[in-house]
């Protein structure tokens, strides 16, 4: 069996949503859109976030995670936007020939129970797969490897999704905002979270998360702790927390025994880039998402990248505007409505101190927009700061932060004119300068 | 499920005294608030009014959004997410949890469909949050 | 009564009962684990060992060479994952040369071929990741990779279609002499049998102590494993092992026969039998010493750790056959490295001792095939149409890093000797062993489980016993539950009840 599309998005999470929201609103006419996604329905992991908190930038008000995918998912239905469930997209490849001057065609080999194997042929691909959450073995916590271990994203999806409880008594190990988050939706199901630990000395989550999933119920958070043992054959029984140095190593003689029949872990999210890495495009070793320019576009011509797939996001907010930037190239890309420059300047975007990464990290001025958003993280808590961009070691702009840390995401929003007045720009760099020796 | 924290430290002086971390944004401050024996707050910590505003609030009627899921019968799920359509006082959250525990709808269910009304004597109602179909 | 009663369903057991099922008898194997291949088998190096190490004339010499021989043509026979990649001996010194050298000498007289010494020049040009240190190497093309579970399991299966009873859960308490044979006491009740293969593992010292006065003792020998990534796994090609060094016995560094890599095993004697557990300390030396073999091991592509631990005999030797005061009484003990090459071997070996105590005739019906559960990810757009077409269910994914779908899934489930657990799915089709360690699919997967074997999805555990992967509701259920009309103003109700509860 062959498709034909002229976007194919993987993923109809958020991000696919919004980008094939935006392609079509964009010119690009629904039929020739087709979502592939994996799960049985719209709204990706966004459906067992039953927690409120999401939209206050997109709607001003404060919605759950399925009512926010549900705003998406019926832009998406109203446009008759094509989309295939419980389809698992398996192979990425690039075509040979030219589609009408389009660019090279994207072979997209998926499969379902209905049409089976198949291949869809597509002039654009944007990837919007999300991200997975880091398991136990990654993390290589020793002990025993018995049952009752969960990613916190697991067990989410048990308790809010499938009415089950994990477990009675409960650990978590990661103070991400679904760990935290978890701590309170097993506290409301009637279990007891023992505590909270945290390797890092601050935590991964929002301010709003700890005061009302912990502090609300007296749950401790222990900054500075890890998990060093688990304990328990069959069922867990306990696990061995210990508090670290400022190298992260455990400190011997700080070991404690917490009993627990489950360990929820909630230690970072790792974006899902095997398709990616199998049509060859170039991932960021500190993301683990594709590098991308302005356009949100790949080092793969005509496939692009959004949402979580890109870089972890904090807020769902800014993964809708990324994807539906993305959709919107992606039409323009399709509709050839930009001319397609051969040979174009393009400007790097660094990271400069204290900034792990940026997205996009590569610049090309011929396309940009009026205003062009760089996300970016920070690789530590900053009090008092600023965030200083450099057009080739030049200053040219500066923006005073109360505060930063590293789990809430950064932007700087640079205008096209600013960078007109530079020709010849060769480097962006994006540095955190602290407040003199008040480094938090 | 335990108890939900709502009490506050006495100070030596007989006055009510509580430490907050501000979260109106991700600055965090931290507020102390004392209540002096004639009712008013002291706010300290706070950098701004919006700290103040969320320090009194905290101390005089702290609230809070419940969400949850509700025992569905029939439907592709076997549960389905609901909230409070608006805050409830902290201290409610627990009885609003019980009630919640023993309720059940019946696919398929929509979006802001009142699951349970006026939930613990609140004059607020449980909604539905997600559009559920029934199992076919 | 029975005829012969193989206690312990691990590798070596499983493998006498394949070779029993060939002949006319009545044979069973009694199991404490909810499944097959859940002790020592499930967690060591999956490694075929070409047969150089083993003392000349020792047991293990000559079952490994025969193991080792005979791993391929069973590998087709019955359809589990093996293959010949080769393996390789470090020397990092020049006095260690002299040792590669004996090793030659030692496995040419084990009757091992191919063997040669590898100067730098050459192991660089076929290992390029190897380290720095690395001086010379015995290379030994016969070495191969097996999958561990894929080799126990068809095993089992396969004797299971020929005829073997199967008791999982079933415990062995007690051995017994009595005038016919043997008795069982287990936790499934009183099995008597004309003979016994004790094939008990870590705890086949215990069966022996009850029944022979020559007592055997066996140490648990704790590994440390850590398997990486499959974008780890051509790291190198050949399994890596090491002389001993001044840092102590070495650990080897090898893909696995799924195209992941593994390193390891730490060697640790400890007194519980149960102790699979992994330690700091463990984990980060056997990465350090991986390091002296290959350069630096990508310790961020870990996926999991775990530990296993060898039946290790005082002897130092396999202990197979029957104690002198214990007719009809075989021992399968000891079964350290290389135990897992040499099980093919044990297999026949034993039943070769039966035999001459039973002298049943051969089945003439016996099935020496099994096909095992076809693999999506492994198959070719032609055989994956195939397969959809035969069954839609293999179009469903199920596990995405390994992708493993719905259909395979099922087929472990429903074929001889079915899974019941998650692990037991996991170690039959690999969902569950990839990169997200089961965070994805473990909910589908139980889902399954609980469809296929109707159950309900809070039976479902992850090993069996204890290993529950859930608690119970989260809401209460039935008669608990106060049925609730959808108009609003129920609440009422609803308290009232809540009274009546107080």
């Amino acid at each position: 069996m062959k498709k034909k599309a002229r976007i194919l998005v993987v993923g109809g999470g958020p991000a696919g949503l919004a980008a094939a929201a935006a392609a079509e609103a964009a010119g690009v006419k629904s039929e020739d859109i087709l979502i592939a996604e994996r799960d049985g329905e719209l709204g990706g992991i966004l459906n067992q976030c039953i927690h409120n908190g999401f939209g206050l930038h997109t709607f001003q008000e404060e919605l759950t995670g399925p009512e926010y995918a549900e705003r998406y998912a019926r832009k998406v239905r109203q446009a008759r936007i094509p989309y295939m469930l419980q389809t698992m997209v398996v192979d990425i490849r690039e075509g040979e020939r030219d589609d009408n001057g389009v660019g090279k065609i994207k072979y997209v080999t998926a499969m379902n129970k209905t049409d089976g194997l198949f291949t869809v042929e597509a002039q654009a691909v944007i990837l919007a797969m999300g991200c997975r959450e880091r398991p136990r073995g990654a993390l290589n916590i020793p002990g025993y490897r018995p049952a009752g271990i969960y990613s916190a994203g697991t067990a989410q999806r048990y308790v809010n999704i499938e009415g089950r409880m994990p477990g009675k008594e409960a650990v978590i190990l990661g103070s991400g905002d679904i760990g935290l988050i978890m701590a309170r939706r097993m506290t409301l199901e009637g279990a007891k979270v023992k505590l909270v630990a945290e390797l890092m000395p601050y935590s991964g989550g929002l301010k709003r998360n700890i005061v009302q999933c912990l502090e609300d119920f007296g749950i401790p958070l222990k900054l500075s702790h890890t998990v060093v043992g688990i304990h328990g054959k069959e069922r867990l029984e306990g696990v061995t927390i210990a508090e670290v140095d400022g190298n992260r190593k455990p400190i011997a003689g700080t070991e404690e025994y917490v009993s627990c029949d489950t360990l929820l872990l909630s230690c970072g999210l790792i974006p899902e880039n095997e398709l990616s890495a199998g049509l060859g495009v170039e991932l960021s070793p500190v993301t683990s998402g594709p590098v991308v320019n302005e356009s949100l576009e790949t080092n793969v011509e005509g496939v692009f990248a959004c949402g979580n797939v890109l870089h972890v996001h904090d807020l769902v907010d800014y993964v809708s505007e990324e994807a539906e930037n993305a959709g919107r190239n992606a039409a323009e890309y399709v509709l050839g409505a930009k001319e397609r420059e051969t040979v174009s300047a393009v400007i790097g975007i660094r990271p400069g101190l204290g900034v792990r990464y940026t997205v996009p990290s590569l610049l090309r001025p011929g396309h940009m927009q009026e205003e062009q958003v760089i996300r970016f993280r920070v690789g530590d808590v900053y009090r008092d700061g600023a965030l200083v961009v450099t057009f080739d070691g030049t200053p040219v702009m500066k923006v005073n932060k109360r505060v930063m840390a590293p789990g809430e995401m950064e932007q700087i929003r640079l205008k096209k004119r600013k960078l007109e007045e530079y020709p010849g720009l060769k480097e962006i760099r994006i540095a955190v300068e602290p407040a003199d020796s008040l480094r938090a | 499920m335990e108890g939900i924290k709502t009490e506050n430290r006495k100070g030596n002086n007989g006055n009510r005294k509580q430490e907050l971390v501000c979260i109106r944004c991700p600055i965090g401050c931290m507020i102390t608030v004392t209540e002096q024996e004639d009712g008013t707050l002291g706010i300290a910590g706070n950098t701004c009014g919006r700290g103040a505003e969320y320090a009194e609030k905290e101390l005089r009627n702290p609230t809070r959004i419940v969400t949850s899921t509700v025992r569905l019968r029939n439907g592709k799920q076997a549960v389905v997410p609901v909230k409070t359509a608006a805050d409830i006082p902290k201290g409610k959250i627990g009885e609003c949890m019980d009630a919640i525990r023993h309720a059940e709808l019946e696919a398929p269910v929509r979006i802001g469909e009142v699951a349970l009304a006026d939930v613990a004597g609140t004059g607020v109602d449980i909604v539905v949050t997600k559009n559920v179909a029934a199992e076919t | 009564m029975f005829d012969v009663i193989i206690v312990g369903a691990g590798v070596s057991g499983c493998a006498v009962a394949r070779e029993l099922s060939r002949y006319d008898m009545k044979t069973a194997v009694l199991e404490r684990a909810s499944d097959v291949c859940e002790g020592t088998s499930k967690a060591n190096s999956g490694i075929v060992h070409a047969g150089y190490d083993a003392e000349p004339g020792t047991v293990k010499a000559l079952l490994n060479i025969r193991g080792s021989r005979r791993m391929e043509e069973l590998s087709e026979e019955l359809d589990f994952p093996y293959k010949r990649n080769g393996s390789l001996v470090l020397c990092f010194e020049e006095s260690g040369r002299r040792k590669l050298q004996e090793l030659l000498e030692r496995g040419k007289e084990n009757g091992v071929e191919d063997l040669c010494i590898l100067e730098r020049e050459e192991l660089v040009r076929i290992e390029p990741n190897i380290s720095e240190q690395a001086a010379a190497a015995l290379y030994a093309p016969t070495g191969g990779i097996v999958c561990p579970f894929g080799l126990t399991i068809a095993l089992a299966e396969n004797a299971c279609v020929n005829g073997v009873e199967f008791y999982l859960d079933t415990e062995v308490g007690k051995v017994e002499k009595t005038e016919a044979g043997y008795r069982l006491e287990t936790s499934r009740g009183l099995f008597e049998s004309r003979t016994v293969v004790n094939a008990a593992g870590v705890y086949a010292d215990i069966f022996h102590n009850m029944v022979s006065s020559r007592k055997i003792h066996i140490t648990p020998r704790k590994g440390e494993y850590c398997l990486f990534d499959k974008t780890a796994g051509d790291w190198v090609r050949h399994t890596v092992f090491q002389l001993p060094t001044q840092y102590g016995k070495g650990v080897l560094v090898t893909p696995t026969v799924h195209g992941n890599l593994l390193v390891g095993p730490t060697a640790e004697d400890i007194e519980d039998k149960e102790g699979v557990y992994t330690t700091g300390e463990g984990l980060a030396d056997l990465l350090e010493r991986g390091n002296l073999s290959v350069r630096e091991v990508p310790a961020g592509k870990v996926i999991t750790s775990f530990a296993g631990l060898r039946a290790h005999e005082d002897g130092g030797d396999f202990v197979i056959g029957e104690p002198e005061d214990a007719a009809g009484f075989i021992d399968v003990a000891g079964i350290e490295s290389p135990g897992l090459t040499c099980a093919p071997a044990i297999g026949e070996y034993v039943a070769d001792l039966i035999r001459k105590r039973i002298p049943a005739p051969e089945k003439a019906d016996f099935i020496a095939g099994r096909k095992g559960i076809p693999s999506v990810a492994l198959a070719d757009a032609e055989r994956r149409q195939e397969l959809i077409r035969e069954n839609s269910a293999y179009a469903n994914v199920v596990c995405r890093c390994e992708l493993v779908t719905e259909g395979e899934i099922a087929d472990a489930i429903h074929r001889p000797l079915g899974a019941t657990t998650l692990d037991g799915v996991k170690r039959r089709t690999r969902a569950g062993m990839g990169r997200c360690q089961s965070g994805f699919c473990a909910p589908k997967t139980a889902e399954i489980l609980a469809r296929e074997l109707g159950k309900d999805l809070g039976e479902i555990s992850k090993a069996g016993g204890a290993s529950l992967l859930l608690a119970g509701h989260s809401r209460p259920q039935g008669s608990d539950c106060v049925e609730m009309s959808k108009e609003a103003g129920h609440t009422d109700r609803l308290l009232r009840q809540e009274g009546r509860e107080a």
